[in-house]
């Protein structure tokens, strides 16, 4: 007992002294914040572990209040006290916060680094750089998912989503206009290409809520992303939308009856932001460097179904981490699934998500 | 003794103390000294609620009507539009295309012209678009080359600049306070010929804060109805009976509101507990699964299991303190037990009730995480596009007009109480 003691003591000492010799020697501390849960843990083994390996003196505190992350950055930066470094954020969200002058714009070719070929960075990350505030990291998407035990002959096609003769049963959609109306009116026959000149129309708008009006009451619409997996799990819902990360980590690892529909799947980007007078702003540009090098984003894709924007990270994307499968078709980016996938107007939405927002919820409550 | 009094009390002259200073003046001192002591005491909380409470609501109140940003980042083109006459129907002169330049060429270099296009983009949808795609083309101009007028050069960076309404959108939101949240929020909209409802398929606001209303009205009379007999048999058990089952209430009311709404759609989906026992016991067919969640439903039996201890406690506190002996009183004057309660001892439970249904009230027409996650669509409430504003959308100005209309309410229904039931009979313990 008293040996258990000395030794208990001993290792208290030795970790005050520590703590105390790691506090002398400097040590800067950048504030990351993210998504939380998966998403953050493949930052973490793909990006902050190994920079923080090759830079002692460097702690990286990872914050998951990215969901709430443009209304909390607005707070600070009104407060006039920015505790954050570095922002992951959605392209929507990140052309919002580069707008109210939030978040820094950067020179993609100066700040990051070069594709291994010699590429510069902003034509290895070509049309992804959305906003000049935006460092962009992985596409996801938003795909459907069906039930795999729920209907004799599979779906083939986002429009089967719209056939309740064929294919009964509730639909879980996320609640918000966007994506939503898009697929309506794709499912209604408009070609891809002329969606949004449609939806710039009043008779457009009118249009895809006349589609969205034919499966109303079967839909069940879900605001959290662990909501339409859990309702796909339990068997309450035949079809659901979700981000592929979630649908790939319920299908492969979970080992849930669901499969994949990447039809019409609509293609998102996230990235980086810094945020204005970010208290560690060179530290942070020299972490950018490292973490949106080519290498480390097809490293992130061994955790997580995304897919890296760097078009010299594509052919780098390896098998996933534990299970061992090839990552390449389930990346949203593979070709076989980008066959007919959708490209989400981040400007338009930029212009029109206000308004339709509440018409869209204004359509909900004349239900 | 009594002849000294009266003697001292005709005196002309003033009662002393001990040390020659006249009484009043003594006592005054002293009330002075404990009314000084007995304000410091209270100044930490004053000043706590004053800088968390007050304060916060204020702020909220005043950016239901700023407005500063349009006056700020173009105050040449605002001083020239304000000679403009809309009602011509034409667009403004040159000079105001000339301010407007030399201002948005300042602010596309400050970054700012762009959360000028999306304030005004509140108003109507594609100004933020255009606000930005000016400025970037701006920020490359150089007067010193410029070959034609100013308001060529605007009018050929986008067509939105040649309509009347652009122009006169920005006149209209160049003070430095605006009403355009508040009509936002009562589903109106200001045209070129004045205040108009929106279009039907338009109006959310009005219906939600009726919702709202309604909702929370429901959930205070369910927990009124359940809470009721709950709290009566906690405070008429004996002590050790009463504690344990005040246990059964606290427990859940110390569970995380997360877990608890959960809990509520395991039990009642679909394929859900409920709908599974009711099937074995064949009450419903295996397709006849009855409905009870992602619907108003799921919303009212969750907020009412959830906010139910607020009303259970406030009861249970004024109910401890009816002493048994009025009833029994009652019924030995030969009332029925109905009677006894009726007359004798619901009336003295009237302030609890008062206090659970106020909070019960007041906390259900703010809540938005439960109602998010089991409402579905028709059991959303106000307070859930409350947060999307703040959260997402980032239009703060609609959701403190929002908020503001809430808070009115609430007020209103305060001084409702207090006129009918008086908010000094109010007990909370």
């Amino acid at each position: 007992m008293k040996k258990v003691f000395t030794q208990t003591a001993l290792a208290a000492a030795i970790a005050v002294g520590s703590a105390g010799f790691t506090t002398a020697s400097a040590e800067t501390e950048l504030v990351i914040v993210s998504w939380g849960g998966a998403y953050t843990a493949s930052q973490q083994g793909a990006y902050h572990d190994p920079y923080m390996a090759a830079n002692p003196d460097i702690k990286i505190i990872n914050d998951d209040s990215a969901a709430e992350g443009a209304a909390k950055l607005r707070a600070m930066a009104e407060a006039g006290n920015t505790t954050w470094d570095l922002l992951d954020a959605e392209a929507p969200s990140a052309i919002a916060l580069c707008d109210e002058g939030l978040v820094d714009e950067i020179n993609h070719d100066k700040d990051l680094a070069m594709a291994p070929d010699g590429t510069m960075a902003s034509v290895d990350f070509g049309d992804s750089i959305i906003s000049p505030c935006f460092i962009p990291q992985i596409a996801y998407s938003f795909a459907f998912g069906y039930r795999n035990d729920a209907f004799d002959t599979p779906p083939t096609a986002m429009s089967d989503v719209f056939d309740l003769e064929k294919f009964p049963g509730k639909r879980a959609l996320e609640k918000r206009p966007d994506t939503n109306m898009e697929w309506a009116l794709i499912a209604d026959g408009v070609a891809p290409g002329d969606v949004y000149d449609v939806l710039d129309t009043e008779e457009g708008v009118k249009r895809a809520f006349a589609k969205l009006d034919t499966i109303k009451d079967q839909v069940v619409w879900w605001t959290k992303g662990a909501q339409p997996m859990q309702l796909l799990a339990d068997g309450e819902v035949v079809f659901g939308t979700s981000y592929n990360g979630r649908l790939f980590e319920a299908i492969e690892v979970n080992k849930q009856p669901i499969n994949m529909l990447w039809d019409a799947q609509i293609l998102n980007l996230d990235g980086w932001v810094v945020p204005t007078n970010a208290p560690h702003k060179a530290e942070i540009m020299e972490y950018l460097k490292f973490a949106t090098d080519t290498q480390r984003l097809a490293d992130q894709s061994k955790f997580i179904s995304y897919g890296p924007l760097r078009a010299s990270s594509a052919a780098l994307v390896g098998k996933h981490g534990e299970l061992g499968i090839d990552m390449a078709p389930h990346m949203p980016t593979d070709p076989v699934n980008m066959k007919t996938a959708f490209a989400y107007d981040f400007e338009w939405w930029a212009d029109h998500k206000d308004d339709l927002a509440e018409r869209f919820e204004a359509w909900l409550i004349s239900g | 003794m009594a002849k000294k009094m009266s003697q001292s009390n005709t005196s002309s002259e003033p009662l002393k103390t001990a040390d020659g200073v006249s009484l009043k003046v003594s006592l005054n001192r002293a009330l002075r000294r404990r009314k000084i002591t007995a304000l410091l005491l209270v100044t930490p909380l004053f000043l706590f609620i004053l800088l968390t409470f007050l304060g916060p609501i204020f702020d909220m109140l005043l950016r239901s009507v700023d407005n500063k940003i349009i006056v700020q980042v173009l105050p040449k083109t605002v001083s020239q539009l304000a000679v403009w006459d809309a009602s011509t129907g034409e667009l403004p002169d040159e000079a105001v295309f000339k301010a407007f330049v030399e201002d948005a060429k300042i602010a596309a270099e400050n970054k700012t012209i762009s959360r000028v296009g999306k304030r005004l983009n509140y108003e109507k949808s594609g100004m933020s678009s255009l606000f930005r795609k000016t400025g970037r083309k701006l920020k490359k101009f150089d007067p010193d080359k410029l070959e034609i007028s100013y308001t060529d050069l605007v009018l050929g960076y986008d067509k939105k600049w040649a309509k009347h309404e652009t122009w006169w959108l920005i006149q209209r939101e160049s003070g430095k306070y605006t009403s355009s949240y508040y009509y936002a929020a009562v589903d109106a909209q200001i045209g070129v010929d004045g205040v108009q409802r929106k279009p039907d398929d338009q109006r959310i606001y009005m219906k939600l804060l009726k919702r709202t209303m309604w909702l929370s009205s429901l959930i205070t009379l369910l927990t009124i109805v359940l809470g009721y007999p709950i709290a009566y048999l906690l405070a008429t058990l004996k002590t050790r009976t009463s504690n344990l089952l005040m246990i059964l209430v606290l427990l859940p009311f110390w569970t995380s509101l997360l877990v608890r709404t959960s809990a509520w759609i395991a039990l009642l989906q679909r394929e859900g507990v409920v709908n599974d026992f009711l099937v074995t016991l064949g009450f419903i067919g295996d397709d006849g699964r009855l409905a009870m969640i992602h619907n108003q439903v799921g919303t009212v039996v969750a907020m009412t299991h959830i906010l139910l201890p607020f009303m259970i406690l406030p009861l249970f506190s004024v109910m401890k303190t009816i002493s048994p002996t009025y009833v029994r009183a009652a019924r030995s004057m030969g009332a029925t037990s109905f009677t006894a309660f009726r007359r004798v001892y619901f009336p003295n439970t009237v302030a609890g009730i008062g206090a659970g249904g106020i909070l019960v009230f007041i906390l259900a027409i703010g809540y938005y995480i439960t109602p998010a996650l089991v409402g579905g669509t028709s059991g959303t409430l106000l307070s859930n596009f409350i947060a999307y504003h703040i959260s997402t959308s980032l239009n703060w100005g609609l959701a403190a007009a929002l908020g503001t209309i809430l808070l009115m309410v609430v007020l209103v229904l305060y001084i409702l109480y207090d006129k009918i039931v008086g908010i000094d009979n109010m007990k909370l313990g």
